[in-house]
């Protein structure tokens, strides 16, 4: 154990930077992942009949009642190399990272929809529109604006979760460091000290762009 | 009574509507003819209410058995409505059946529900263009007329909420008129307007009854509208017709207790 030293922070800096390109692009891809399927789900649970509807909340109350960690494990070790022992830990984390938010995302999506007055969905059924043009012109965008700010958070949150898939090998922060320290026998401290700055840097000007967001569609016309 | 030589538009057969235990309409029969203008009145709960959104599809109604004998069942212009026939036999209509024939019925509702999100031309050309399958140019160009005739060409391109209450109905009679309605549906439409901006919203409705025929339910307390544009009264109590008659004859002399007692409370207000 030693303090800081310059010279093995500018010697690990680099390594630390390509395990966050890393972890950018997992949140990437869990990110589409998380928004399109909560999505979904959102809507299924409003409007698919219950024997569709009721399976889904399930599986949904289960993955968000198991801890991340556990789920990764057991996708990965359990699930995917029975199926393709050839996908990357890189796929199958993002996606598992993806599906676990999707349930959290998707009470943020639902709680939007179910502010929206009861009254647009009559409007839309008196003006007799079709289905898709009820959620994709009327629904989703009012729910857009109430569901906006509380699914960023969620991504934000994701986004500093991604470290986990750690456990199953994806080349991100945290291993880059522990790859080092394994070779020289030090550097966690200037190692984890970039690691966090990097984080901050990344989620602080998020978190602030989104504030401002939440600001600008409390004043919007609808 | 205006006569009915023609079939009429709509038709209640023996309707019950029920919330729970609670039995709304209880075998409710009633007739309107085509182009007629009938408004409803009666004290709230009386089912008023229900009857237009049974006819939105907004509420189904409470199957009966053997509809064919026992009714239960709405009819508009003609052909079951709230049933459909299959193999010679009446079955609660399915929700693909039920969308094709809404078409042809329109509502205003007491909350506007205009859609917030889209800017006052759109809201009115949204159903002509994806319901209707009119082309852009020609929804547009019709909303643009409606909305020059009920005084808002000039918030076009205003949001609903840059608009007041009574400018906001208006929009949602356009909107429900763009359709081509043969029913319209006006369901307590001045009933959340300041009292200032409720002529503007009666102006216009007149108007409409003036210059089209197109058959109107009516659900209101101003009684002063319903005598200027309605030909047929029909006064509700706990879900019965308690006594119907032309405006004239049941605001100056209506023979039942129940409609006298309504109307003093009404008028008094």
């Amino acid at each position: 154990m030693s303090g800081w030293s310059n010279e093995r922070a500018a010697e690990i800096f680099p390594m630390v930077l390509d395990g966050f390109w890393v972890v950018l692009q997992v949140t990437l891809v869990a990110s589409v992942i998380a928004v399109v399927l909560g999505l979904l789900v959102a809507i299924v649970e409003q409007s698919a009949p219950p024997a569709v509807r009721r399976p889904v909340s399930w599986f949904m109350q289960f993955i968000r009642n198991t801890p991340l960690l556990v789920q990764v494990l057991f996708v990965w070790y359990a699930v995917s190399l029975y199926i393709n022992p050839e996908w990357s830990a890189f796929a199958v984390g993002s996606a598992v990272l993806g599906l676990h938010y999707a349930s959290y995302t998707s009470e943020s999506f639902r709680a939007g929809i179910e502010a929206i007055p009861k009254g647009q969905w009559e409007a839309a059924t008196a003006l007799s529109l079709p289905a898709h043009r009820t959620w994709f012109a009327v629904i989703l965008p009012q729910m857009m604006r109430r569901s906006t700010a509380a699914v960023a958070n969620w991504l934000i949150a994701m986004f500093k979760e991604v470290p986990t898939l750690f456990a199953i090998g994806v080349i991100e922060m945290i291993a880059q460091v522990q790859t080092y320290t394994g070779l020289n026998y030090t550097g966690d401290v200037e190692g984890y000290t970039i690691a966090g700055l990097l984080f901050l840097a990344a989620s602080y000007p998020v978190a602030v762009a989104m504030r401002r967001l939440e600001i600008r569609l409390a004043k919007s016309n609808y | 009574m205006p006569s009915q030589t023609t079939d009429p538009i709509i038709k209640f057969d023996r309707v019950n509507k029920s919330f729970g235990d609670l039995e709304v309409l209880k075998g409710l029969s009633f007739e309107i003819g085509a182009g007629e203008r009938v408004t409803l009145i009666g004290p709230s709960g009386s089912g008023k209410t229900t009857i237009l959104r049974l006819l939105m599809t907004l509420e189904l109604v409470t199957p009966v058995k053997h509809p064919d004998e026992n009714g239960g069942v709405i009819w508009v212009e003609g052909a079951p409505y709230s049933h459909m026939e299959k193999g010679g036999k009446l079955h609660v209509a399915s929700e693909r059946y039920l969308r094709q024939r809404r078409q042809k019925v329109g509502m205003v509702f007491q909350q506007f529900n205009l859609f917030p999100n889209m800017k006052v031309l759109r809201n009115v050309t949204e159903a002509q263009v994806h319901t209707l399958k009119r082309s852009k140019e020609e929804a547009e160009s019709k909303a643009r007329d409606l909305l020059d005739l009920v005084g808002l060409s000039d918030k076009v391109d205003n949001y609903p909420n840059q608009l007041s209450g009574g400018q906001q109905q208006r929009v949602a009679i356009a909107r429900a008129l763009a359709m081509d309605p043969d029913i319209l549906l006006l369901d307590e439409v001045t009933s959340a307007l300041d009292p200032e901006l409720v002529a503007d919203v009666l102006g216009v409705l007149r108007d409409i009854a003036d210059t089209t025929n197109i058959t109107m339910l009516i659900v209101t307390h101003e009684m002063g509208f319903a005598k200027d544009v309605s030909n047929r009264v029909m006064m509700f109590d706990q879900g019965v017709i308690v006594e119907e008659d032309t405006p004239d004859r049941i605001f100056s002399d209506p023979q039942e207790v129940r409609t006298q007692d309504f109307l003093r409370a009404v008028l008094s207000e």
